[in-house]
């Protein structure tokens, strides 16, 4: 039998919490927001095209939350403090 | 109670009535959102950075929680920290924009121009307004259905609601 090489010092790897993943927004459906306004908000804060911001908001409306931006979690964190500037249900999570 | 586009500004007409009704549901908000002590804040600190002593908690006034949502849904302790940061300048928004109307709201009726932040406060204060009164009536459900929002019965609050909603896709329209 072979001694294992000593594992001095190695740090525990957890496949789930690749520091590379993404961090995403998501915005969650509201009864109240309206389906224009939401749009509007997405066009808005993130300069998103008429189209592309409507489709978000339909996905919002019938998935039940959709996630609209991606990148580093500080970067999130500031999407989600736009948002919640709006009104919008935002949080943020790693993918 | 009306919008229109005036090339980069929006011009809004109101009658005595709405002006009024206004006004009162502005301070309501102001009133809601603890306008005296987030105004003259006493801790030298907490004005500095922004940052209030003790960690906010969700606040458990369905309406305030609306407002003042969760940053994190997984993990409280991400939760209770971004809420520490945000909520103050969060507050201090809304605040300002409840304070936009109340100081541009035509009294006594007639028309305004507004530049668009002004517009924008606007916006942001009938969506808070939608999102306080909504809450209030029971339309934080996912499924409310139409039924729960078209029926009035008479109910101030209700009408309220209605009336926010119109306004706020007048002013959509006059904006994009």
């Amino acid at each position: 039998m072979v001694t294992a090489p000593a594992q001095l010092d190695r740090p525990e790897v957890d496949e789930d919490s690749d520091v590379d993943r993404p961090w995403v927004t998501l915005v969650w459906d509201d009864p109240v927001n309206t389906m224009d306004y939401v749009t509007h908000v997405f066009r808005e804060l993130f300069g998103f095209p008429r189209k592309k911001a409507e489709k978000l908001m339909l996905k919002v409306h019938q998935e039940g939350r959709c996630a609209v931006t991606t990148g580093t979690r500080e970067q999130m964190e500031v999407d989600v403090i736009r948002l919640h500037a709006r009104g919008l249900q935002a949080s943020l999570q790693q993918d | 109670m009306r919008f229109r586009r005036r090339g980069r500004r929006v011009e809004l007409t109101a009658d005595a009535a709405e002006s009024a009704m206004v006004a009162d549901w502005a301070a309501g908000l102001l009133q809601l959102l603890g306008n005296d002590a987030t105004e003259d804040p006493t801790d030298p600190l907490e004005a500095l950075v922004g940052l209030s002593a003790g960690d906010p908690v969700r606040p458990t006034d369905p309406a305030l929680a609306r407002l003042f949502p969760d940053g994190y849904r997984q993990d409280d302790d991400a939760a209770s920290e971004f809420r520490r940061y945000t909520e103050s300048d969060l507050r201090r928004g809304k605040l300002e924009a409840a304070k936009v109307v109340r100081a541009t709201v035509p009294p006594g009726g007639g028309t305004v121009v507004l530049d668009r932040p002004q517009a924008d406060a606007w916006l942001g204060w009938f969506n808070d307004m939608r999102l306080v009164i909504g809450t209030r009536l029971g339309i934080d459900q996912v499924d409310a259905t139409d039924d729960d929002i078209d029926d009035d019965r008479g109910d101030p609050g209700r009408a309220a609601y209605q009336w926010f909603t119109y306004l706020q896709y007048d002013l959509l329209k006059a904006l994009d």
